[in-house]
């Protein structure tokens, strides 16, 4: 039996629901695909000096360059790892390449390979299964990726292992009062991630009587849900369809930032580290970086 | 090859102009394209704004049929959910549309191919200590593999078009021949390569890529230098159409020119 105090979702500071849930070594998936993604959670994950964690994300991007670039990383598991439209992602390189500023175990699939592995998470299957990888040399550097015949057809598949991260990060637009979760436009795999995680953080841009009915609108009931923290433009510089536009200014700055390991330091001792919190990050940016946040 | 801009502006565009419309040109109206980021999500674009009104564009973030008025930084940006037929989740779009074979053409762009058109997007050098770490394989090796054919384009160099790839992120022609038939895989794999020298194009019978037409200016000679293996050349090599005034000033208006 679930005690019933744990039907309903909680509402938290970013803060607290971040201390309670994640933890050194655990595995940790931050999802969002171009949008939504949880640059508020990561910051503070960050501040609050996790180590040794094991981080899921089929695309990390700048925020996982910074989780990589302070320490926090012990080992990466995702698909493809850029700076869209901007450049390349210079402290994942640096610690792939020369192990700064440690080394960093990878482990990496194709995006379809980790939808799966998500998707078998969330059905709480042993794996899952697709029709991919054969030909590559992906197969034979990931041992996560193995082979079944169909007893059907004799089809040879690729098969590939679920996904269960102990913590499941995502950003959504809007949350009820009753904790329920609405999110829409480009969702990824943010449902998939947080059925897959054995505990889960939603952030929202703001709590609302009622939900609309919305293009692609997804609903997570409050009940798979662990923490709800408000955070406005949490998932800044990424967006909130309708309620924020993509920072692409951004995106495009943090080449030269990621680069030089000097100036990320001071980049995340001025920003995150010196920050209380995500409004306070806000506050200490450039305004011309800052886009349009009210979509 | 550097481009001289007194060249370009004698012409009137320059090679990367000249690259994105003619792999525009491979796409044809009424066709579906899952379409890859950078060079590739132009190129779609542009065949929209053109020839191809019709051209169903799917973006890996879950956009069918996206409409972007101007070029997106990312493929996963506002202009591209707001202005698509259906947004759907990330595991359906590679289940549902991509495995189950409802796309026709994907459109990909490489930091190296090699001469059966093989691509790698993950490391140059050794996996375990590369010399450069690329990002990886995204959504291209199960594209490679389930659409019915595949567009590859990329700049011309003997780095990028190379004798042997560091390692293969996404299958094409494999080692040749009958190769991916042997393999299983659905799609019959790249058929085109779009540079910005050349158009190259696998030969049926070896599946080997072969120089067809040189863009206007260039030489097969440079093509040759510029490839990092001994690239094959059709026995009529032709002279790419240069890119008209329609396409140049629908391409600039997309990317803000």
């Amino acid at each position: 039996m679930v005690p019933e105090a744990q039907l309903m979702a909680r509402f938290s500071s970013l803060r607290d629901a971040v201390a309670e849930h994640v933890h050194d070594g655990d595995t940790v998936a931050l999802e969002g695909f171009t949008h939504l993604i949880p640059f508020a959670a990561g910051h503070e994950i960050i501040r609050q000096r996790r180590q040794d964690l094991t981080l899921v994300r089929m695309t990390p991007d700048i925020i996982y360059d910074q989780l990589i670039g302070m320490g926090c990383a012990r080992k990466l598991i995702f698909s493809w790892a850029g700076n869209p439209g901007a450049g390349s992602l210079h402290r994942f390189r640096d610690a792939v390449e020369h192990s700064v500023p440690h080394p960093l175990e990878i482990e990496e699939h194709s995006h379809a390979g980790m939808a799966t592995r998500y998707q078998a998470g969330a059905s709480g299957l042993p794996f899952g299964m697709l029709r991919g990888y054969a030909g590559t040399d992906l197969a034979s550097i990931t041992p996560t990726i193995r082979w079944v015949t169909c007893p059907f057809t004799g089809e040879n598949l690729a098969a590939v292992p679920a996904l269960h991260p102990d913590v499941g990060v995502i950003c959504a637009q809007q949350a009820d009062r009753d904790g329920n979760v609405m999110m829409w436009g480009i969702t990824g795999v943010q449902k998939e991630t947080v059925l897959a995680s054995t505990r889960s953080i939603v952030l929202v841009e703001e709590v609302v009587d009622e939900f609309s009915p919305r293009t692609n609108g997804v609903v997570l009931p409050s009940w798979v849900v662990d923490d709800i923290a408000v955070v406005p433009s949490g998932s800044y510089p990424s967006y909130a369809l309708d309620y924020s536009l993509r920072a692409s200014a951004f995106y495009a700055q943090w080449e030269p930032i990621s680069k030089d390991l000097a100036q990320f330091g001071a980049w995340m001792d001025e920003h995150v580290l010196s920050t209380a919190d995500h409004a306070a990050f806000l506050e200490s940016l450039d305004p011309s970086l800052l886009g349009d946040l009210d979509g | 090859m550097a481009e001289q801009s007194v060249d370009a502006e004698a012409r009137g565009w320059t090679r990367d102009e000249m690259m994105t419309v003619a792999a525009a040109r491979e796409l044809t109206s009424g066709t579906t394209c899952f379409v890859g980021i950078g060079l590739p999500s132009t190129a779609a674009n542009l065949a929209r704004a053109t020839h191809a009104p019709d051209v169903v564009l799917i973006y890996e973030s879950g956009c069918i049929g996206a409409k972007p008025d101007r070029l997106p930084p990312s493929i996963g940006d506002a202009i591209l959910s707001r202005t698509a037929d259906a947004v759907i989740s990330v595991p359906e779009i590679f289940a549902y549309w991509l495995q189950a074979g409802r796309i026709d053409v994907g459109f990909l762009g490489a930091a190296q191919v090699d001469r059966f058109g093989n691509i790698n997007t993950t490391v140059v050098g050794d996996y375990g200590s590369p010399t450069v770490r690329l990002p990886g394989a995204g959504g291209a090796p199960e594209i490679a593999t389930s659409c019915a054919r595949v567009i590859i384009t990329l700049r011309h160099s003997p780095r990028s078009l190379v004798e042997t790839l560091d390692f293969i992120t996404s299958v094409g022609q494999g080692d040749g021949r009958d190769y991916r038939a042997k393999l299983g895989l659905p799609g019959s794999g790249p058929q085109a390569i779009i540079t910005d020298l050349a158009v190259l194009r696998c030969d049926p019978e070896t599946s080997e890529f072969v120089l067809v037409s040189v863009h206007p200016g260039v030489e097969i000679a440079d093509v040759l230098a510029q490839t990092g293996w001994p690239l094959r050349v059709a026995d009529h090599v032709g002279v790419t159409t240069p890119p008209t005034h329609d396409e140049l000033r629908a391409l600039r208006n997309f990317v803000g020119a």
